[in-house]
């Protein structure tokens, strides 16, 4: 009999007023009981609209089915057929707008807690299962991977669990792009990116980090070494900012760099040697689950009050409802409906306020959203000694420019046949942000995977 | 790893080393930086190529012992390796077509200038190198620039050697022979290229200066090392580090510099004293 209950099996989580002062992990994860009764809730329906919402098609039912019956293993075998970082997915993806908002039990009710039961699953397998995954025959095909972050990762194991001999190209010092430098060890633990990592290794894929492509070597010269095909997953880590005053004062972060300072640098360890502001009052401008993030951190490192400022209303925020509920347990406090006008200065050059004005919904814009509108004269000053800009980033021009032939969308992002994923350069293909400017992870590990079968095809079809 | 093949100290706080890191050496052009890490756990710091062999395989750096990083870094020795090192970054400083020159160094920018003047020189430019330092225990690379430039002016703050005063006081001097320059590049502390800018912008000479601001990723990514030039935001890592000095807000660059030096500062001491207890 299948478990009726209308609500999810809670997961298991640090209390607010505990993890707002720590970095460790927020959710701690099933036990196998609770897994095991959460799993007998799904009704193994016909037509598994579940599948369909997921853009790396895992056989949801089917590994939920071995997680009922206490077969771990089984079902980790069954997720990974599709998906190459189970246990980053299991914990980032935004699992309420695609495959559980397809579940019949969400009807009435509940959907079934797939992405909990995915993490579940993988960390059983890490913590469990000590055998390296067996190294498939090589094909004596090279391909070239640049950028080392869900999509470049994706399609690297994709096209060596094929036999192919990848290299992925990394810029930073560590591998995992958005994972390492982007996403907080709260959120996603840098532990578990590595291990996700180590079993791509053993699979035979070769990471080379401290390597910018389009700089020490170029798109063409990977093609003339001998990778017989090039995979772009280069992101989109140009951030941008908002033009107006005040935007260079000390105090003032993009959300990347602020980001990467707490994440890929460690500096919230007493230790790291790289520094961070320990502000007491910080704004945080933006919406989306980067803002969520950098204000999280922002009250982990100390901060009193956190703002997320947003000109629209809470109904717009991008941000995974999820994430916008535990930064609210956090202790962070939503400004919505206001919207910067200036930066102010102390006379050392100090970020020492922020003007704002609010604002009010209009009419809906371009993007289907109320276009938001200042009120006149309702302008204030938000106490703060910090600001964080989360509004958005753009792909960075580095290889457009230095490949020649390569064309991009106006705004920078590489343009590619949708169902390959191939660019306008023969055997150069690409996904992720660097293509459809900032998304999701699974998006990105979604256009890998096109891109590794696409890429199989064209190198097979060549011989 | 990338294996220190030689060190040598310059001055008592001004050491190079020549890096082994053969695709970068390939690659990299004059104007151009690398960021390394000492060890596992460091800091990313930005350094001028300062030199670079392409056959050898190596890449030359000068650095200035400032920091927690800096003052690790000068702790190893010939065959000891760093942990990271990336580049070439940042756009190679424009030198073609150029016929006569007024390469500015100030203190350790003169590692920077140095390649700068020395491109220059092979191209078949007329270089004039002004350099200068504070007093006569600081003077690096003088012969290496001598090679190098038709004309060298050697000026010191305290007059310990060549002559006593500013690199702006050695450019005025020369605007007033009569010398006539395409352009003018110079380097060294923001305060030095805000200074020297005054003075060419009263002649309209065009002048090029070299931006170092703080930076992580140095790829475009954090955004931490943004200037304004001409009224725009630019990334001095992938827009730069050369911008036209006419255009550049060096008294804001100036505040932006200072943004962390309290922590700097006690992570220096505080490395500085591990160095001790081991010597000890």
């Amino acid at each position: 009999m299948p478990n009726m209950s209308l609500k999810k099996n809670e997961m298991p989580s640090q209390a607010p007023d505990v993890r707002n002062k720590n970095f460790k992990e927020v959710a701690l994860g099933y036990s196998e009981e609770q897994a095991i009764d959460e799993a007998q809730r799904c009704l193994h329906c016909k037509n598994k609209p579940c599948v369909g919402g997921c853009p790396v098609n895992i056989f949801i039912p089917d590994f939920i089915a071995e997680v009922a019956k206490g077969n771990f293993e089984e079902a980790y075998q069954i997720i990974v057929k599709s998906s190459s970082l189970p246990a980053v997915c299991g914990r980032v993806c935004p699992q309420e707008t695609q495959c559980e908002s397809k579940c019949v039990r969400g009807v009435k009710g509940e959907p079934v807690a797939i992405g909990r039961l995915e993490r579940f699953v993988a960390d059983w397998h890490n913590a469990h299962v000590k055998e390296a995954p067996k190294k498939p025959a090589p094909n004596g095909h090279r391909v070239a991977v640049v950028g080392s972050g869900p999509s470049g990762l994706t399609c690297a194991g994709d096209l060596a669990k094929l036999g192919y001999d990848v290299t992925v190209f990394e810029a930073l010092h560590t591998a995992g792009g958005v994972l390492v430098y982007g996403i907080p060890e709260f959120r996603l633990p840098k532990a578990i990116v590595q291990k996700e990592i180590d079993s791509l290794k053993a699979l035979g894929v070769k990471v080379e980090t401290n390597m910018v492509i389009g700089r020490v070597l170029s798109v063409d010269e990977l093609l003339e070494d001998g990778f017989e095909a090039v995979f772009i997953g280069s992101g989109a880590g140009r951030p941008r900012f908002m033009n107006i005053p005040g935007e260079n004062l000390k105090g003032v972060y993009s959300a990347n760099e602020f980001l990467t300072r707490v994440n890929l640098m460690k500096s919230y360890k007493e230790d790291s040697s790289t520094p961070i502001q320990h502000a007491k009052k910080v704004a945080v401008v933006g919406g989306g689950n980067v803002a969520m993030d950098a204000a999280r951190c922002a009250k982990r490192l100390g901060a009193e009050d956190v703002y997320i400022v947003y000109r629209r209303s809470e109904k717009e925020l991008p941000a995974r409802a999820e994430e916008v509920e535990h930064a609210k347990e956090e202790g962070i406090t939503f400004k919505l409906l206001n919207n910067p006008t200036r930066i102010l200065g102390s006379e050392d050059g100090f970020v020492s306020g922020m003007e704002c004005v609010e604002m009010e919904l209009g009419e809906p814009d371009a993007s289907g959203r109320r276009r938001p509108v200042e009120k006149a004269g309702s302008e204030f000053v938000l106490d703060v000694d910090c600001v964080i800009m989360a509004i958005g980033t753009s792909p960075n021009p580095l290889i457009k420019s230095t490949t020649k032939g390569l064309d991009t969308q106006k705004w920078g992002g590489i343009v590619v046949e949708e169902e390959t994923g191939l660019t306008s350069r023969e055997g150069v293909y690409a996904g992720g942000d660097a293509v459809t400017g900032a998304a999701t992870v699974i998006l990105a590990m979604g256009a890998g995977k096109t891109a590794a079968k696409a890429i199989d095809e064209y190198i097979r079809n060549k011989k | 790893m990338y294996k220190i093949v030689k060190k040598q100290p310059l001055n008592p706080t001004v050491t190079l080393m020549e890096i082994d890191a053969p695709l970068i050496a390939k690659k990299a052009e004059p104007g151009q930086f690398i960021i390394l890490r000492v060890d596992e756990d460091g800091g990313r710091i930005p350094l001028t190529v300062a030199d670079y062999g392409r056959e050898k395989g190596t890449v030359t750096i000068i650095f200035q012992i400032v920091g927690a990083t800096t003052e690790k870094l000068n702790h190893l020795e010939e065959g000891d390796s760093l942990h990271d090192f990336v580049g070439p970054l940042g756009v190679p400083s424009h030198v073609e077509g150029l016929k006569k020159v007024a390469v500015i160094g100030g203190g350790v920018g003169c590692a920077i200038a140095y390649p700068i003047a020395k491109k220059l020189h092979q191209l078949g430019a007329e270089v004039h190198s002004i350099v200068g330092f504070r007093n006569k225990d600081l003077v690096i690379l003088e012969e290496q620039f001598r090679e190098v430039s038709d004309k060298l002016c050697m000026m010191t703050d305290d007059g310990s050697y060549g002559e006593k005063g500013l690199v702006t006081n050695a450019l005025q001097s020369l605007i007033d022979a009569g010398e006539q320059y395409d352009e003018v590049i110079a380097i060294g502390p923001p305060i030095m290229m805000k200074f020297v800018v005054q003075l060419t912008k009263k002649y309209n000479i065009k002048t090029v200066v070299s931006m170092n601001p703080i930076m992580i990723d140095g790829t475009g990514m954090c955004g931490g090392c943004r200037l304004t030039v001409g009224g725009k935001t630019k990334f001095a890592c992938v827009d730069g580090p050369d911008f036209d000095g006419f255009e550049v807000d060096f008294d804001e660059a100036i505040a932006r510099s200072s943004m962390y030096k309290p922590f700097e500062r006690h992570a220096h001491e505080e490395t500085c004293h591990l160095f001790e207890k081991e010597v000890r």
